[in-house]
């Protein structure tokens, strides 16, 4: 089997009669972790929702290969089966349905109770199992539980959706550590076969978390591609702005 | 028949409300129903009962194999208590006939927490044969296990008439599980309940109601508490089975400072099921607390779901949440909360919501690889899920599984 974990070719991608992606090409192999960046309004969720399949999000154009198979026409539920999760940014409160259901639902049967409360320690969370799932839960709490879910569903590509946002210093250690629980950072290189794509708006995150490649999103397309830090320093420094207008010099139409 | 001190007045103000409908549902014609069946034989031992009717009352929380987990029984088929039987010191479980000729200040308690003339069915009632349980708590006891009591409905288009009264005497407990349910599969037949529950001072009534009618039967049933100081009356109703009609609307009045009522309802309507069904909790005193939640799904049916809280003491709260699920194109749901505050410092709110499921929802468990169908029922037990503070854990247990037993019609 190759190495390459996901491969995204000419892809575009329209929401609700308007495309909002044009033409992404991306590559990521097994066991690496990469970021995008981008203004809001880039198309980042949009790419992410793509490739975990929401049926609003319709390609157009192109494809989304992951692990060698063509998943473009398989269902949301399909492309999670086969081994891709979603960290949510803004998930539904489902009313009546316990965090116990929703991690028991993630581990497809694999796990018992003990497992569910080691999960639930090691995410800070066991006093939020009988809750009723994402109920009251404050900015940390949601993406706390969404790491819980995916440590339990433990996909091969996690795409994460501002890993970072509306989260304080003290919980967003935590989520570093998940978060590199989740992608084998504590395994050698060679070994990883999780990999994960991070939406990251302000790079905090790289703080916590290392990645390979970074990529910075602008008006739907892919602009640069490029060492992670380097491209933070950039944006740091001289903001989005700079990305947008290096990106426009180098496309002629504009 | 039942006979009491004041039959007369009770049997002038039926007779004068024979033809008077009810305020709520679809008008019932009662003369299409017999009202007399043949005497059932007094069943001892009711694990002797025909396997089929024991499955059928099993279905409906009524368990007559093993008596161990049941402080005491009743059954009533159509209107003849067939058996009575109690397992514990202070706690009386007997047909209310014979409950009346044993206690004469039993018709002190006759009629008065629901009126003779609410409708044509509390008076067809007390005009017509009919029977009930009557179940007691003395003062101080408590019950370990709950009381069931069964009313069966035997004989096609009969019209079972039933008369009620539950008394918790004060500082006492009592847990009731209650099943209606009927041997008919397809024939017409009426059921009409009348249930008066006094819950004296320091006093708790837990009372969990399951009905498994049949899709031509029609339910009338005609409750209402009084709960005094400090007391807890907390009602469960389960009804997940078809019905042709059912329309109630029982009433508590916390009279006594720092009652609580509790009432959950959880309805499921099928297609040719209308369901007309309310909790109503009358705040009267100081510190009184009621909070209502239903739950409601059609997949075809009709349901109107009231709730209605009225305030009029101070320091009193009460909070109603009613929600729907319309899991079929033609399900009509219709959600009716109401509030009445008639003074300033009461604290009364609500939550109503109608729909179908969240798309959102739906979405979010199949990313995490559920398909739809399983998402979809994911999401609807979890509709179904209502935690009973209060509830012993054995009848909660028991009330999950009844739910769960019936979870699958739906889906």
């Amino acid at each position: 089997m190759s190495d390459i974990a996901l491969s995204i070719k000419q892809l575009t991608v329209k929401v609700e009669g308007k495309e909002i992606l044009h033409n992404i090409n991306l590559e990521m192999k097994l066991g690496e972790t990469h970021v995008l960046f981008g203004p809001n309004g880039s198309g980042k969720t949009t790419l992410l929702m793509a490739i975990m399949g929401f049926p609003k999000y319709r390609v157009t154009r192109g494809k989304i290969i992951f692990k060698g198979q063509d998943i473009t026409k398989l269902s949301l539920d399909e492309r999670a089966r086969l081994g891709i999760g979603m960290s949510f940014q803004r998930p539904p409160v489902v009313r009546g349905v316990k965090t116990r259901d929703m991690v028991a639902a993630c581990l497809k049967g694999q796990g018992n109770e003990e497992r569910i409360k080691q999960l639930a320690e090691k995410a800070n969370l066991a006093d939020f199992l009988d809750r009723e799932i994402n109920y009251g839960f404050s900015g940390g709490e949601i993406k706390r539980s969404e790491l819980m879910q995916l440590l339990a569903q433990r996909p091969t590509l996690t795409l994460i959706d501002e890993p970072e946002s509306g989260v304080d210093l003290v919980n967003i250690s935590l989520i570093g550590e998940l978060l590199n629980s989740l992608l084998e950072k504590d395994c050698p290189i060679p070994e990883r076969k999780c990999t994960g794509l991070i939406i990251t708006h302000t790079g905090h995150i790289l703080d916590y978390v290392n990645a390979r490649t970074g990529y910075v999103m602008c008006g739907g397309v892919i602009g640069c591609e490029g060492d992670p830090r380097e491209i933070l320093t950039t944006i740091r420094e001289k903001g989005y702005q700079e990305c947008v207008r290096c990106f426009l010099r180098r496309t002629p139409s504009g | 028949m039942v006979e009491t001190k004041s039959s007369k007045t009770h049997k002038d103000k039926a007779k004068a409300a024979a033809a008077k409908p009810a305020a709520f549902g679809e008008d019932i014609d009662l003369g299409i129903y017999v009202s007399s069946a043949e005497e059932q034989p007094y069943q001892a031992d009711p694990s002797k009962l025909p396997l089929k009717t024991k499955e059928r009352m099993l279905e409906a929380g009524v368990i007559l194999d093993n008596p161990s987990q049941r402080t005491g029984t009743f059954i009533q088929m159509d209107n003849a208590p067939v058996h009575s039987s109690v397992r514990q010191e202070g706690v009386e479980v007997m047909a209310v006939s014979q409950a009346l000729e044993k206690y004469d200040w039993l018709s002190d308690y006759w009629w008065q927490a629901v009126a003779v003339d609410t409708d044509k069915y509390t008076a067809n009632v007390e005009l017509s044969q009919h029977n009930g349980y009557f179940i007691r708590t003395l003062p101080g006891y408590k019950t370990i296990y709950p009381v069931q009591a069964c009313l069966y409905l035997a004989k096609a288009r009969l019209a079972q008439n039933v008369h009620n009264i539950i008394i918790a005497e004060e500082n006492s407990e009592l847990h009731i599980i209650t099943g209606c349910t009927t041997a008919l599969r397809e024939e017409a037949g009426l059921h009409l309940g009348v249930s008066e529950f006094y819950i004296k001072k320091g006093a708790k009534i837990t009372f969990t109601m399951i009905h498994n009618w049949n899709p031509e039967v029609a339910v009338r049933p005609r409750s209402a508490a009084i709960v005094e100081d400090n007391g807890l009356f907390l009602s469960n109703y389960v009804l997940m089975k078809p019905v042709h009609s059912l329309q109630m609307y029982p009433t508590a009045k916390c009279g006594g400072e720092n009652a609580v009522v509790r009432f959950n309802s959880i309805l499921v309507a099928g297609p040719g099921s209308s369901l007309d069904v309310g909790s109503r909790v009358i705040l009267n005193a100081k510190g009184a607390k009621t909070e209502i939640i239903s739950r409601a799904i059609t997949t075809g049916g009709s349901i109107v779901a009231r709730g209605y809280i009225e305030g009029n003491a101070p320091d009193v709260k009460g909070h109603l949440e009613c929600r729907g699920l319309i899991l079929a194109e033609e399900g009509m749901i219709h959600a009716i909360p109401e509030l009445k505050g008639t003074l300033a410092g009461v604290d009364l709110s609500h939550e109503a919501a109608v729909g179908k499921i969240a798309e959102e929802e739906v979405e979010y468990f199949m990313a995490r690889g559920l398909t739809r169908s399983e998402a979809t029922a994911t999401i609807v037990r979890g509709f179904l899920r209502v935690d009973i503070e209060g509830l012993p854990p054995l009848l909660g247990a028991e009330l999950q599984r009844a739910i769960a037993a019936s979870e699958k019609d739906i889906m």
